[in-house]
């Protein structure tokens, strides 16, 4: 089993009014960086960045950045630098890139050489892997929608291409054209780091990525459709000719430990409080629905079917949209509580597990015992907590959970990406 | 608003492979319309007047409504092409008037300038195409499709009166469906093109720049610049008339294109 730590480094500015209930809105693409106080984003840079080498410490197996734009919720906007940091100030955890944002990338090579030089200098711990990204990501670089699926795949075949051929090579494709490919800066690993790609349910990316046998990494989604998700990966592992198996199934979840019960509810309260991920359960933010749904960014049929149908499918999906809207009013004005509903909701569907390392570790175990996922990784320190908060439950995991969750890992026989071979389903030599 | 579609004849040619579709009504010289970037909303009262003495063609523009998208096109100058190639193959090959809507008008220009003797007038009405000097033209990326509708008109009540309070859902798909191929059609920069306003000094095509009082999709600023940089072109404002003048006004909107052309 493979375990990871996670925190999407929030913006936590106590004096900006985005923290908490003071009624100042925290919309998608509606806030000013003129609020931003570089000396505030200096101190959660070096927090975040000592928390991780805690992290290293206590036992964890990953380090996961991730990577949005012009948004609050999360300071990874150049991820990469902070895994180059990583890279040479940690020892042992792999560094668990999910992801950088492949279709805003203008020059995919610059990335190439990027990654290569993380992994080189980690002395070959980088995962790779690569996002789509939201329609945030699209606006804020200002990337075609419409081609965003295009890209995302022009651009891995070429990275992948880069990473693994001798150059000079030329490339002249549909997004991206160069005359002369020859990078002089190739991956450790040979012939590249592993690619690992998150996602939240879209069928189209569980299908490549199935295809291209690379561990799918589930982000906090709700139990049910990611047992969906991981059935969907399987079946087209099958199309594809392979069993796929824990190894391949990755899983991102809310924990939080404590020293007592108390603390953990106060400390895990804090993840629907603050600038955390509105698009995810635990904000209090507001989405903007045309980011999300920017024109052609999930392509359409390409002829208007008959006005009948159309119509048809155009209000139920209205519809839909409407009653979401609704919803999401109707929960704004309460405390604690997001558009997914409130705290206590989150806790009883296990979307947030909280608790001192006796009551947590069954909560896993459940989630284990049900997805089976040989990937996984704790999402801690988010929305509020602050940095007491994320040592204080760094500090149980080192001590009491990661032991139990690699027991477990064992009994259930959860093996992770770096004890099979995903591509060829071999155990890696010497494990 | 009127959708129905058998009463028009429904012309169709087949450009790069692909079907472009358009409605046809109405005798004597031809007009030919290109619609918003919001697509085709089918026959509107606006073409009927100007049917009162003209063969008015609305195009599908390919990749809207019921023409084939051209997944290869980048550009409205690769539209512009395929629809003058479009127009000759539905047997309008001459006293062709050219009006463009809006994105429309941006595909109109575009192609009046690869055929600088071929039509006998051009009309933007509200059309993208050139940079504005002061503002910029409106941004469907941060709006709801519906919302960016509405911004069409001068007020919300104008868009009402057309409309009703909430369009109808086949109206609604249409919009949100039509933006997709505009987005892959301009992104950046987004609805302008750098190179079309030297190209427009050398048209000589009579052309009317009309545009709404109250447009708040396409600044005026874009009337002025095609106005600097055509030699041969007038500009008309509708009094109180938003970007959508020919659903908000289309009896002004008419009369000024019947006067311009010399219906």
């Amino acid at each position: 089993m493979f375990i990871g730590y996670f925190t999407e480094r929030p913006y936590q500015d106590f004096d900006s009014g985005w923290v908490g209930a003071t009624g100042r809105e925290i919309e998608d693409l509606g806030m000013t960086n003129g609020d931003y106080d570089p000396k505030v984003g200096a101190e959660l840079y070096n927090r975040y960045l000592d928390e991780k080498v805690y992290a290293e410490e206590m036992g964890f197996d990953g380090l996961m950045l991730n990577e949005h734009h012009s948004t609050p919720f999360c300071m990874g906007g150049v991820m990469n630098v902070e895994a180059a940091i990583l890279a040479r100030i940690t020892k042992r955890a792999k560094i668990v890139l999910l992801g950088n944002v492949l279709p805003i990338w203008e020059d995919p090579l610059w990335l190439a050489e990027e990654l290569a030089e993380i992994d080189m200098i980690s002395r070959g711990r980088l995962v790779t892997g690569w996002v789509r990204g939201t329609g945030r990501e699209s606006v804020a670089h200002n990337s075609q929608a419409p081609f965003n699926w295009e890209r995302f795949q022009e651009a891995h075949d070429f990275v992948v291409k880069a990473w693994s051929t001798p150059g000079p090579f030329r490339w002249e494709g549909e997004h991206y054209q160069y005359r002369y490919v020859n990078p002089w800066a190739r991956p450790y690993q040979d012939p590249h780091p592993q690619i690992w790609i998150p996602g939240v349910m879209s069928r189209n990316t569980v299908k490549w990525c199935a295809e291209h046998r690379y561990p799918y990494v589930m982000l906090a989604t709700e139990i049910e459709p990611t047992k969906q998700s991981f059935k969907y990966y399987d079946e087209v592992a099958q199309e594809n000719g392979y069993e796929a198996s824990t190894e391949h199934h990755g899983y991102l979840f809310k924990v939080h430990v404590d020293e007592t019960e108390e603390l953990a509810e106060e400390a895990g309260r804090k993840y629907i409080s603050g600038p955390a991920n509105p698009f995810l359960e635990g904000n209090q933010g507001t989405v903007r629905s045309n980011l999300q749904n920017l024109p052609g960014l999930t392509s359409r049929t390409q002829l208007l079917p008959t006005v009948s149908t159309f119509a048809a499918a155009a209000r139920g999906r209205q519809d839909a949209q409407q009653a979401a809207l609704a919803e999401k009013d109707a929960e704004v004005d309460k405390q604690d509580s997001d558009a997914f509903g409130t705290y206590e909701e989150q806790v009883n569907k296990y979307s947030i597990i909280t608790g001192t390392p006796k009551t947590v570790i069954p909560k896993i175990r459940h989630v284990l015992e049900e997805l089976r996922p040989g990937n996984i990784f704790f999402w801690d320190g988010d929305g509020a907590m602050n940095h007491d908060d994320a040592m204080r439950s760094l500090r149980l995991f080192g001590e009491e959970v990661i032991p139990a969750v690699r027991e477990m890992g064992k009994e259930l026989d959860l093996k992770g990406a770096f004890e099979v071979n995903t591509g060829s389903g071999a155990a890696f030599p010497g494990d | 608003m009127t959708t129905q579609t058998d009463t028009h004849t429904q012309l169709a040619a087949e450009v790069a492979g692909l079907k472009v579709n358009a409605l046809q009504d109405g005798s004597g010289p031809n007009i030919v319309v290109f619609h918003h970037s919001t697509g085709s909303p089918g026959w509107i009262p606006f073409y009927d007047l100007l049917a009162q003495h003209h063969t008015v063609t609305a195009i599908d523009m390919p990749g809207y409504g019921q023409s084939e998208r051209p997944s290869w096109a980048r550009h409205p100058r690769d539209i512009a092409i395929m629809l003058h190639s479009a127009i000759h193959k539905m047997g309008i090959d001459s006293d062709a008037h050219l009006v463009g809507l809006g994105f429309g008008g941006w595909v109109a220009a575009e192609l009046a300038t690869m055929h600088l003797h071929g039509l006998d007038s051009l009309t933007l009405v509200g059309a993208a195409g050139v940079q504005p000097e002061e503002g910029e033209i409106a941004d469907v990326i941060f709006y709801e499709f519906e919302e960016y509708v509405k911004l069409g008109f001068s007020s919300d009540d104008a868009y009402a009166e057309v409309f009703g309070d909430q369009a109808a859902p086949e109206l609604k798909e249409l919009w949100d469906f039509s933006r997709e191929m505009t987005a892959r059609l301009t992104w950046k920069p987004w609805m302008f093109n750098r190179q079309l306003p030297p190209l427009l000094q050398e048209l000589d095509t009579p052309t009317l720049l009309l545009w709404g009082e109250h447009d708040r999709v396409t600044p005026i600023g874009v009337a002025e610049v095609y106005d600097a940089n055509l030699p041969n072109s007038t500009l008309k404002v509708i009094e109180g008339a938003g970007h959508l003048v020919e659903l908000e006004n289309p009896q002004a909107a008419a009369d000024y294109i019947a006067a311009h052309i010399g219906a």
